[in-house]
């Protein structure tokens, strides 16, 4: 057996979906801005698409939902448009992010950095998420927008979204989140919910990678990062990737319908597979429950290396995840890890494990059994549980490695 | 960055099977307790290095027989990724018969080329060195706990990149003899700082007490200060006609260094030395202006008036200055 639970990485293209798309790349190929009948057969399901992708995120007529290339590109034009429209053509200076984004905001706002714009990086609670206080207290009249996650990648903890939408709202500030983790695995409403820019990414969801979109509520003006043709109503140039949105459309559709249902069952799965991982002594997984995303366990093992369980579990078949800076390229800790704290050690021994609707109950015990086994291989090996001490002098005092 | 880094490697792909097979398998795993050891008329030496919340700890035993100090056995506990495991066990296995003595002097390179499948292949990917430089460190430990010294003893020089063992002086040596600029050129041409990258500049793995940007800084401006140096002896010894061409040009650098350039640079412009060329009379010195200087009107006019000038001050009255 075989057991892939690396789910907020990326996820398998749901076959339905695949089918969906099989059509147009060699049938229906036309370029969907041509006149001719080539290009209009597209139209229908381009139609469809869109309808599945408001439908799924409840987005008003009046809303703008643009495909991307991915989340990355959506967070980029968010920061670096409301940069161009709001700090360097208007009298704004200040976005307003958190410690624990994606990359993708982390890297894009060091970049804005560079270009004179401050940037506050709010901290995380101890678990992970920032409160809507906090994102209240930082907000100035200079403050041209608020960046903050749905749920985290790391820990599948849900922010405070709708608060901070309303506080973002009441302070007329422009409200961004990279939705990323949170659309496919929660319910998201945006009339619901005040967020004037949405990010979301198809694979996430069972969807094919290289697909995404932008939200952009009420059709406000963002300066477009790609400029050309005018396509998508002159937002986002480029020739529309017909066979993918065609494929976003029916993964949504097929991740959003019944939410609350596939949640409770990949819930009851997740929860069972987490009671089970925490029988081992010295355990703790990262978040209450009911504030994860139903699919998501970070959990740390007190003695256990991460990477080196990583290596246990991929030699049992089976794809988990780590932030330990071990398995980096470059030894840096991961931020995430190291923003929630608990003394440097879940930096080091963080497992997270991310089911999908398509994790099944024998592939949850297989886990569970494999998981114990290496976790016991492990600790046996581990100088945290050795037992004859060191010779006098020859403890280590303190860390001796001083890790930033 | 080329074709071979558009797709990231996989790390462990890049392991060796030895480290494969010792992490999963590791042969010297395991605790030696100190009743036993006594019970065999040995002593017991155990050290450790790293901790849980650093991301690598190592526990190593020594058996030691105290009429030959020969280490008759050895076993480890790690807490550490694969690399650590299979660093750890090969290092216990180097250990075995050695006597303590002998033992120390087992760096963390012997470790890993113990770990290579064939000889010329390293046996962990550049980050992954990291690793067997804890191996390093707790042999010393237990070595200085057995013999009564401070581990720090048994290091002679002062090393800045534990990866590659490259020590400060030959850092400096190097820098000077082959005139490197940047800290990739130091990379390439000593290995340092091209493993766990801790030693480049504060804020990486971990902390250390020198970095490769201040000791190319202050070599670097040693070197400057030298050159200075040079010049200015030669232009009060009225020797610059004795020197070699090599040391003809530095001599002009520096003085142009000290006296001309930044006013050329103010100015968005630059120039190099291309050749000195000795004739009975003369000395011609060649240059090329750069940037802005290159087709400026006072380029063959009051600037090289003031170039010449300087030089035939500061150098020697035979010197004539031509632009190419």
């Amino acid at each position: 057996m075989q057991v892939y639970l690396d789910n907020n990485a990326t996820t398998m293209v749901d076959p339905a979906v695949v089918e969906a798309m099989q059509p147009y790349f060699s049938e229906i190929y036309g370029n969907p801005n041509s006149l001719h009948k080539f290009g209009t057969a597209s139209h229908p399901a381009l139609r469809n698409a869109i309808n599945k992708v408001y439908t799924a995120i409840n987005a008003s007529d009046n809303d703008d939902i643009v495909f991307t290339s991915c989340a990355t590109e959506s967070n980029n034009w968010v920061l670096q448009s409301v940069w161009i429209d709001h700090i360097v053509n208007g009298d704004k200076n200040h976005i307003v992010t958190t410690e624990v984004e994606h990359p993708s905001v982390l890297a894009t706002c060091k970049f804005l950095e560079e270009q004179g714009v401050k940037v506050t990086y709010l901290p995380v609670n101890s678990e992970g998420i920032v409160e809507a206080h906090t994102v209240k207290s930082f907000i100035t009249e200079k403050t041209a927008l608020v960046s903050v996650m749905w749920a985290s990648n790391e820990t599948g903890m849900i922010f405070p979204i709708k608060e901070i939408g309303q506080i973002c709202k009441d302070k007329g500030v422009l409200f961004h989140s990279d939705g990323v983790q949170a659309v496919g695995k929660i319910p998201v409403d945006l009339q619901d919910v005040h967020v004037d820019f949405l990010s979301m990414s198809a694979h996430k969801f069972h969807g094919p990678k290289g697909i995404g979109a932008l939200y952009i509520k009420d059709s406000q003006p963002l300066t477009p990062l790609m400029h050309g043709g005018a396509h998508m109503g002159g937002r986002r140039s480029g020739t529309l990737n017909v066979p993918y949105i065609v494929g976003m459309g029916k993964a949504i559709e097929l991740a959003t319908a019944n939410i609350q249902e596939t949640m409770a069952k990949i819930r009851a799965k997740r929860d069972r597979l987490e009671d089970a991982l925490l029988e081992l002594s010295d355990t703790f997984v990262v978040g209450e429950r009911d504030h994860r995303t139903p699919n998501t366990i970070l959990i740390s093992i007190r003695g256990v290396e991460g990477e080196g369980m990583l290596w246990d579990l991929n030699n049992g078949q089976i794809g988990a995840s780590t932030g330990s800076a071990c398995a980096s390229e470059d030894l840096e800790a991961n931020t995430v890890m190291l923003a929630i704290g608990a003394d440097n050690e879940l930096a080091h021994t963080g497992i997270r494990l991310s089911l999908s609707r398509f994790t099944t109950d024998a592939e949850v015990d297989y886990v569970i059994s494999h998981f114990k086994n290496a976790v016991a291989r492990l600790r046996n090996i581990s100088s945290s549980f050795a037992i004859q001490k060191p010779t006098k002098g020859g403890e280590v005092q303190e860390c001796e490695l001083h890790h930033h | 960055m080329a074709k071979a880094d558009m797709l990231g490697a996989s790390l462990w792909d890049a392991y060796s099977n030895k480290v494969t097979t010792l992490m999963n398998n590791p042969q010297h795993q395991g605790e030696i307790f100190e009743a036993d050891a006594e019970s065999r008329g040995n002593k017991l030496i155990v050290a450790d290095f790293g901790a849980e919340s650093c991301g690598d700890a190592v526990r190593l035993y020594w058996e030691i027989d105290p009429a030959n100090d020969t280490i008759v056995n050895s076993k480890f506990k790690s807490f550490g990724c694969g690399t650590a495991i299979a660093s750890s066990d090969v290092m216990t296995e180097l250990c075995i018969g050695k006597t303590v003595q002998e033992a120390v002097k087992i760096t963390n390179i012997d470790v890993e080329m113990a770990l290579r499948d064939t000889p010329d292949v390293p046996a962990v990917p550049p980050q992954k060195m990291h690793c067997s430089v804890m191996a390093y460190d707790v042999i010393k430990k237990a070595a200085g706990l057995y013999m009564g010294v401070d581990a720090a003893s048994f290091e002679s020089e002062i090393i800045v990149c534990e990866c590659a063992r490259v020590s400060l002086g030959t850092l400096q040596e190097v820098i000077k003899l082959n005139d490197l600029k940047t800290v990739e050129q130091i990379t390439d041409y000593t290995k340092a700082g091209g493993f766990c990258k801790s030693c480049i500049k504060p804020g990486g793995h971990e902390a250390r007490e020198w970095y490769l940007v201040d000791i190319l800084a202050n070599t670097r401006k040693e070197m400057d200060e030298e050159k200075m140096k040079l010049a200015a002896d030669a232009g009060v010894n009225g020797k610059f006609e004795e020197m070699t061409l090599v040391q003809q040009i530095k001599a002009v650098d520096a003085i142009v260094d000290e006296n001309v350039r930044q006013f050329l640079v103010m100015d968005g412009g630059d120039m190099e030395v291309i050749d000195i060329k000795k004739g009975d009379d003369y000395i011609d010195i060649y240059i090329r202006y750069l940037g802005a200087c290159n087709g400026c009107a006072s380029s063959s006019t009051g600037t090289l008036y003031a170039i010449e000038a300087t030089l035939k001050e500061k150098l020697s009255s035979k010197i004539r200055v031509l632009p190419i």
